[in-house]
């Protein structure tokens, strides 16, 4: 008795079907871009606005801005879209993309709880750190090579404080992203470095509020780059650079400044 | 507990609105992952009947080897298709990597060797008791694998059915290769990891919920229609 | 008499059991029947000469290769209808499917089952069950066909069916090689009888010389016993 062949033919049949279902022909690019962008929701606003425009379907890879820089090293995007100069401008250096522009800045807000034991809360972000290490208030970091994260250590380093040898167990280093480091402060009562997109949007607050912003300190720059096509010629060149230009064309700029949460912007462009 | 309770009726709400983004994500993930067990059961099912009847050097280290891949962790997987379909890797040049084929063929990769090692045993079980009828007719091995594999068809569809329930409840895998990409990768399990990492707990569970629901349903009417068969054709 | 199959000095050893030792025989009457106590191997070496079991010593040599076919004890049957059951060992011979449906047919109405052709054959009685495994065998229309204790798991009615299918199946040409504990079996279907005690041959004697005069002290005992 052997497998009946109207079995064996429905099963290759189901095979082929799904693979040239998958490989419809649709124009869209791959774009890596940070967490904090897409969970702020900015995406969701924007993207629509630039596919209904050109045609192009946007396809983001929501990662930190280490992870979104090291895929895009890889050639696995056409567009990096994130926020950390330092590291992008070494992307630049690397040759692995020929151009960067600035796009739009957000900023970054220390979020706490609103009991405040470091009495930390105030609009000078260094003075918060400070106090949080003296005090030794529970502190979750995100240790995810990503911008936000790049920007903390930034912080203690301007504050004069060499985070490496002071840390402790108030120090909690999670290697994770906004929302789940977000969740852990807020089980834990702990401060925390945070994008406001992503706090705007964040639902488990718990005790935790806003315990330092305003700081000029605490703009945190977003920029664009085209992979480099010489260097991957799969890179789609074409659609890509359209995406990079509208961005900082007077319509992209204005679409990204028209969206807001609860009546608050929450990026604000600065293309040149 | 009341969170538990809100967490279920958030789900039957969603379910009985029919949103239809919700239901776009159900059906990717049915789709991924029905394609992908019935890959690995074409696969894995002729693997598994071949180490069992057959008779050649080290087929004992395959056995233990497809035994210990039962257990390849999901993430491990992920990262090693992963590496192949990008445009850095060997399989680049096709434009897999993000897309639910990519997802396809890594889900594969996990639960071929689940397939492969669980058939074997029912196979085992089979040669056992038809061996010597099945050569005195006259059948090669190669030819008895294949009778076999018919023959235990019940058996079998329990396997097969493993070899799913591990496919739809994975995230690992399917979150690296896939990209977790709104609207084109985006499964049930990367979207509760998503909801989980929003803080949105209530609607994570939900979701879970569902998809928990949809996993029973499957089996229950697998269950049923295998008594139904077996009951018309013994 | 030409011998259709001769063994010489066979033997299978298992770890330091001897299983079958030293069996030299030749046989060439149309019906044989080994008798022995239980663990005499005779199963044993009924599988050895049908290559389901490979000797360690000695060698097995067809003077003519012939078609066989080995009915067992216990019925094995496919899941799948009578009728599949049967065509399956055609099928495997390469017969076109007509064919494979005509030969089975046939033979399932020899064994006088004709209505059980589209039940499923696991559902079917032992007794069934074993006359579907004769018909199976005969479908191929062997020209030896090997019976391990082909009654031993049926009850008296069935075994007399299975016993009319036997004669039937030699009266049509087929050589049998059979075992069997059932003395009056032996005596009603066999030509010789081979006598196997501890794996070695003691006798091979014609039935009515065995069962009336046997050559050996041990087969003399053996009778006795069974007889009661």
């Amino acid at each position: 008795m052997t497998t009946p062949d109207n079995v064996r033919r429905a099963l290759v049949a189901a095979l082929a079907c799904f693979a040239i279902g998958t490989h419809a022909e649709e124009r869209f690019i791959t774009v890596a871009s940070t967490t904090s962008t897409e969970q702020s929701g900015l995406f969701g606003y924007l993207l629509p606005i630039f596919e209904k425009l050109t045609g192009i379907q946007v396809r983001v890879l929501a990662l930190g801005t280490g992870q979104a820089l090291d895929l895009a090293r890889r050639g696995d995007a056409d567009v990096v879209f994130v926020h950390d100069k330092p590291a992008e401008e070494k992307f630049l250096a690397e040759g692995y993309s020929t151009k960067r522009q600035d796009v739009m800045y957000n900023d970054f807000i220390l979020v706490g709880p609103k009991s405040d034991p470091a009495k930390a809360a105030g609009r000078d972000i260094l003075e918060g750190f400070r106090r949080i290490e003296a005090a030794q208030a529970p502190f979750v970091s995100r240790g995810d090579k990503s911008g936000t994260n790049a920007a903390e250590l930034r912080y203690w380093k301007m504050a004069g404080i060499d985070i490496d040898a002071k840390r402790g167990s108030w120090y909690r280093d999670t290697g994770s992203g906004m929302g789940p480091a977000l969740n852990t402060a807020s089980a834990m009562n702990a401060y925390i470095l945070s994008d406001r997109g992503t706090w705007l949007n964040f639902k488990n607050r718990g005790d935790l509020g806003i315990v330092v912003e305003g700081d000029s300190r605490l703009f945190n720059q977003y920029g664009v780059m085209l992979v480099n096509p010489v260097r991957y010629p799969q890179v789609k060149q074409a659609d890509g650079q359209k995406f990079v230009d509208w961005l900082v064309s007077p319509g992209g700029q204005q679409a990204i400044a028209g969206y807001k949460i609860g009546g608050e912007q929450l990026f604000f462009p600065n293309a040149k | 507990m009341q969170d538990v309770a809100a967490s279920l009726a958030l789900g039957a709400q969603l379910v009985a609105a029919g949103d239809a983004r919700l239901l776009a994500i159900i059906a990717l993930s049915l789709e991924v992952s029905v394609t992908a067990t019935l890959f690995s059961c074409f696969l894995g099912m002729p693997i598994g009947s071949v180490l069992s009847v057959g008779r050649f050097a080290g087929r004992r280290t395959l056995i233990v080897l497809f035994n210990g891949f039962m257990g390849l962790p999901p993430v491990v997987v992920g990262l090693i298709v992963y590496l192949l379909l990008s445009r850095a890797g060997p399989l680049g040049r096709f434009g897999l990597l993000f897309t639910p084929t990519a997802m396809v063929i890594a889900q594969t990769v996990l639960v071929t060797p689940i397939i492969a090692a669980l058939t074997r045993q029912v196979i085992e079980g089979e040669w056992r008791e038809h061996r010597e009828q099945l050569r005195s007719l006259g059948a090669s091995r190669l030819r008895a694998g294949r009778t076999l594999l018919w023959n235990a068809r019940f058996s079998l569809t329990t396997t097969a059915l493993a070899g799913f329930g591990r496919a739809i409840a994975e995230v690992g895998t399917v979150m690296i290769v896939g990209g977790n990409i709104d609207g084109v990768t985006r499964v049930m399990t990367t979207t509760i990891a998503l909801e989980t990492s929003k803080g949105d707990l209530p609607l994570a569970l939900a979701l879970g919920a569902i998809l928990i629901a949809i996993v029973l349903a499957i089996n229950a009417a697998a269950y049923a229609f295998k008594q139904w068969a077996e009951r018309r054709w013994g | 008499m030409e011998h259709w199959l001769e063994l010489d000095g066979l033997g299978l050893t298992e770890g330091d059991v001897r299983i079958v030792e030293n069996v030299t025989l030749k046989i060439g009457c149309s019906s044989t029947a080994i008798l022995g106590p239980n663990g005499a191997g005779k199963s044993t070496l009924l599988r050895l000469m049908h290559g389901l079991l490979h000797s360690s010593a000695g060698r097995i040599a067809w003077p003519r290769p012939l078609r066989q076919a080995m009915v067992f004890q216990r019925p094995i049957m496919l899941r799948a209808t009578v009728l599949a059951n049967i065509e399956y060992g055609l099928r495997l011979r390469g017969h076109p499917s007509a064919e494979q449906r005509r030969r089975a047919l046939a033979a399932l109405d020899r064994v006088g089952l004709p209505e059980l052709a589209l039940r499923q054959a696991r559902r079917c009685s032992g007794g069934e069950q074993q006359r579907i495994a004769l018909a199976r065998a005969w479908a191929l229309e062997p020209q030896v066909l090997f019976l391990d204790e082909p009654t031993a798991s049926l009850d008296p009615a069935s075994s007399r069916e299975v016993e009319r299918i036997i004669h039937e199946i030699v009266a049509a040409g087929t050589k049998i090689v059979m075992t069997t504990h059932n003395l009056g079996q032996a005596r009603r279907l066999a030509e010789e009888v081979v006598y196997l005690e501890g794996g070695r041959l003691l006798e091979q004697t014609p039935v009515a010389d065995f069962f009336t005069l046997p050559q050996t002290l041990a087969a003399r005992d053996f009778i006795r016993e069974e007889v009661g």
